[in-house]
């Protein structure tokens, strides 16, 4: 408890390094949130860095933005202007986070199954065709297999749609989800096969094979055990990435998540929505990072916190 | 007994579908593509087309653009004009009723465009406004919002004095800043007032649902004054920026409509859909400018050569598929109150005989071959068509006049805030859609006293003074006439180079009927309708 209680702490300082280094990075990039492809009048330009504090110094819009932060205030989109940052990634971050779920659930069965049984046949035929498919799931971008099973599914064949979200029903889902978890479950699948060969000729395994075990309890309740240490490790960035959508998959198929802001905001040069993202992305991946270790200790008799 | 238990059934499932393909049932529904996620529904923080079409649903201002893109009575049943081109008096529709069934007033018109003007406010579109009286003065703050030129007679007249005759003024009160909203909403919600479920409009739909980044649902207003004629029940609209994802969901039919897709999609969309494929020319120019301050290019014999050199129809042809028509002149084509622009004079000539004009020219500038060295730099903002364009036009330069010509590109930000805050440069591309259609709008760029637009910084009295002139001229013909002078000035000392006319691209469904290109790009939901 005391780990997690440390552990907690300690993100405080690494959040507040993070969103200083944005806030400062970010105001080096040359033009702002008003410099459009039609140029603004002066008049215009002037009220509207008034209104949002553009024409305060740097260092105080730095203070006021975090004095704002630390209450739950993330400041007004520049350009979405209807909306604070807060209501955006509010409405958005559900969508990417159901998608996102669904597309790690997907990913990190299939690729430890996928990984398991090339393993427990290495070098077979099964084992190729595993592997080659782990290698195109790596290599062919997700901009282009996003719009192959559109062209496929929604277009040839229109059994499902090409986008949206529609009612949010599976058949929604499916696509994205697809493109979405493909290349991770090629990242699973590599892992496990790896470590699953390395955990299957290890001592403690054929100690348990010597003592006449049945093979799937010593692959499942033994073998497994081990083999899932680097799964479990790479588990926390993938899914901080996953749940907190991805830009290209989200434009592809048009899904009304959050990843698309962070990409947006920086073309945009929307100050507060990408730090926003970033503060979003940050606490993500602190806590599945700390969700990871717990997780690790549970797995590895030898880590042990507390 | 089962074959009539069959029989039964099959009577069922037919009865059904009779019931539900009936059109008295059958909503009908638009599948509205827009190019993007409206960046706000407010009229005062509006600023691209993409709310324009939302918002123009939304609300009715007092006067509108029809299906063909011409000026018609909106909110605004008559007008009168003072003689001195000075003072317009609206009349109201006296059956004009907001959403929720309360009179349009002209009260509302006098609080929306005192709203707009209020430096408080900082709308984005101000300027739109500016001809009426104390407008500037208001939005700088010098003159409080109550000062400007706008009166309620009456609940059902409004008053407007301009600061000086402007004979676009119909125009730009069709623009989705000039849209009123309810003072009683917006005094009991505040900037709240663009959600939905709170939002109030008086146009021909009205706000159901918005869920950003996947869709915008607003449905038939029944309290809009000529709802027995508009034909949709609801209107979808789908926001998506990527252009390829767009078209495919019209292939998939789930939409009916989209606005601008890339232009090398062109010829296999013709061949798959054919007329539904629609190339609008429209009232947008791309052009290069010329940074008159240094040399070479404040010689007009050099900015006329280089522009000389560049083939437009190829551009036009192998660039953009024929999507964008070659330019000569500022003001594209298609401006009903101004007809044929003024074109540059070497239009008519061949492009061979423009390439040897050319070089002749900038021999005797003294540069190019045997001359002094031509180091041109193009700027443009990052986007591949610009880059294949500044190629192009570096290719030709090159083979022209020997000019070693380099490319830099920055994001549009970037690129526009590096022009407008007045940085040098040797060549840039810019490019300017109209506001309203009127030539004033492209040929007021390069005024010498815009400061933020003349990114080339071309000062020529006599253009000044043409301009100052059209101002002052309230009969249309003679304004028309002195507008065109203008522009051959313009044309004639090439601070820039008009290249290309844009046209906008356009996927309309068979389903939909009603629609007509124009170049204003007007589309209101109101004059469609969808057939099954």
């Amino acid at each position: 408890m005391s780990f997690v209680l440390r552990r907690l702490a300690s993100a405080v300082p690494t959040l507040f390094i993070v969103v200083t280094i944005s806030f400062f990075l970010m105001r080096f990039a040359p033009g702002g949130p008003f410099n459009l492809e039609r140029p603004l009048p002066p008049q215009t330009m002037a009220n509207l860095m008034r209104t949002y504090q553009l024409d305060q110094p740097l260092w105080r819009q730095y203070v006021t933005y975090i004095g704002n932060a630390v209450t739950g205030d993330f400041g007004p989109s520049y350009v979405y202007k209807d909306n604070t940052v807060a209501e955006l990634i509010g409405k958005g971050l559900p969508y990417s986070m159901e998608l996102g779920f669904y597309a790690l659930l997907l990913a990190l069965i299939g690729g430890v199954l996928m990984g398991t049984v090339a393993a427990l046949r290495q070098n077979s035929a099964l084992d190729f065709s595993v592997m080659s498919l782990a290698t195109i799931g790596t290599t062919v971008p997700n901009f282009v297999v996003g719009p192959v099973l559109t062209l496929v599914f929604a277009i040839s064949l229109s059994l499902l749609p090409a986008g949206g979200w529609g009612d949010g029903s599976l058949r929604f889902l499916i696509l994205p989800m697809i493109a979405l978890a493909l290349p991770q479950l090629a990242v699973f699948a590599r892992l496990t096969r790896g470590s699953m060969i390395e955990a299957l000729h290890a001592d403690h395994i054929r100690t348990a094979r010597a003592y006449g075990l049945p093979g799937r309890v010593v692959v499942v309740t033994h073998a497994m055990r081990g083999a899932l240490l680097p799964v479990v490790s790479y588990l926390a960035p993938c899914a901080a990435a996953l749940l907190t959508g991805s830009a290209v998959v989200e434009t592809i198929f048009t899904i009304p998540g959050v990843g698309r802001y962070f990409v947006l905001g920086a073309i945009n040069r929307d100050y507060t929505l990408v730090m926003g993202t970033v503060i979003l992305i940050a606490i993500f991946v602190i806590v599945f990072n700390l969700v990871v270790d717990i997780l690790y200790g549970l797995l590895d008799p030898r880590v042990r916190h507390d | 007994m089962a074959s009539r238990l069959l029989n039964l059934r099959a009577a069922l499932v037919l009865g059904a579908v009779l019931l539900g393909s009936s059109p008295a049932l059958a909503e009908a529904v638009l599948h509205r593509g827009n190019a993007g996620e409206p960046q706000t529904l407010d009229q005062a923080h509006t600023s691209i087309n993409i709310e324009e079409f939302i918002l123009k649903d939304l609300y009715e201002g007092l006067t509108i653009y029809d299906a063909a893109g011409k000026i018609i009575p909106g909110a605004a049943e008559t007008w009168d004009l003072s003689d001195d081109g000075l003072t317009y008096t609206f009349k109201l529709r006296s059956d004009a009723k907001w959403s929720d069934g309360s009179p349009v007033t002209a009260e509302d018109f006098v609080f929306s465009f005192q709203r707009v003007e209020d430096p408080a406010t900082a709308a984005g579109y101000a300027n739109i406004l500016y001809p009426i009286k104390n407008a500037e003065k208001v939005n700088k703050g010098e003159m409080k919002p109550e000062d400007l030129g706008i009166k309620a007679i009456d609940d059902k007249t409004v008053e407007i004095t301009l600061e000086r005759p402007t004979p676009f003024f119909l125009e730009l009160l069709a623009h989705q800043t000039a849209l009123p909203i309810s003072k009683a909403s917006f005094e009991k919600n505040g900037t709240e007032f663009v959600k939905p479920g709170v939002m109030v409009s008086n146009g021909a739909f009205k706000l159901v649902s918005h869920v950003p980044n996947d869709n915008l649902v607003v449905e038939k207003n029944p309290s809009y004054w000529d709802a027995a004629n508009v034909k949709l029940d609801k209107v979808v609209f789908y926001p998506i920026d990527d252009q390829a994802a767009s078209v495919r969901r019209f292939e998939a039919k789930e939409m009916d409509l989209v606005y601008n897709f890339s232009a090398d999609q062109i010829d296999r969309l013709r061949g798959a859909y054919g007329d539904q494929v629609h190339v609008s020319p429209t009232l947008a120019t791309y052009y290069y400018a010329f940074d008159t301050r240094q040399e070479p290019y404040s010689d007009v014999r050099v900015r006329r050569a280089l522009s000389m050199a560049v083939d437009r129809d190829f551009l036009a042809k192998e660039i953009y598929s024929g999507s964008q028509i070659p330019a000569y002149s500022m003001v594209p084509p298609g401006i009903e109150t101004y007809g044929d622009p003024a074109k540059a004079d070497f239009a008519t000539l061949s492009q061979l005989d423009r390439e040897d004009k050319a070089t002749e020219l900038m021999k005797e500038a003294g540069y190019g071959q045997g001359g002094k060295p031509l180091d041109i730099e193009i700027r443009y903002n990052t986007n591949p068509n610009h880059e294949r364009v500044a190629t192009a036009v570096a290719d030709m330069w090159k083979n022209t006049f020997g000019a070693k010509v380099s490319l830099v590109n920055l994001d549009v930000s970037s690129h526009y805030a590096y022009l407008q805050e007045g940085g040098k440069f040797n060549v840039a591309r810019a490019g300017w859609v109209a506001d309203y259609a009127d030539a004033e709008n492209f040929l007021a760029l390069n005024l010498s006293s815009n400061k933020t637009f003349n990114y080339g910084h071309y000062e020529n009295p006599e253009f000044d003074a043409l301009m100052k002139k059209s101002y002052e001229e309230t009969d249309p013909a003679a304004r028309s006439k002195i507008l065109h002078e203008a522009e051959a000035l313009l044309m004639r000392d090439q601070p820039i180079a008009p290249l290309l006319a844009q046209a906008d691209l356009w996927l309309v469904s068979g389903r939909v009927q009603g629609w007509q290109d124009n170049a204003a790009n007007q589309h209101l939901s109101r004059f469609l309708s969808v057939s099954e």
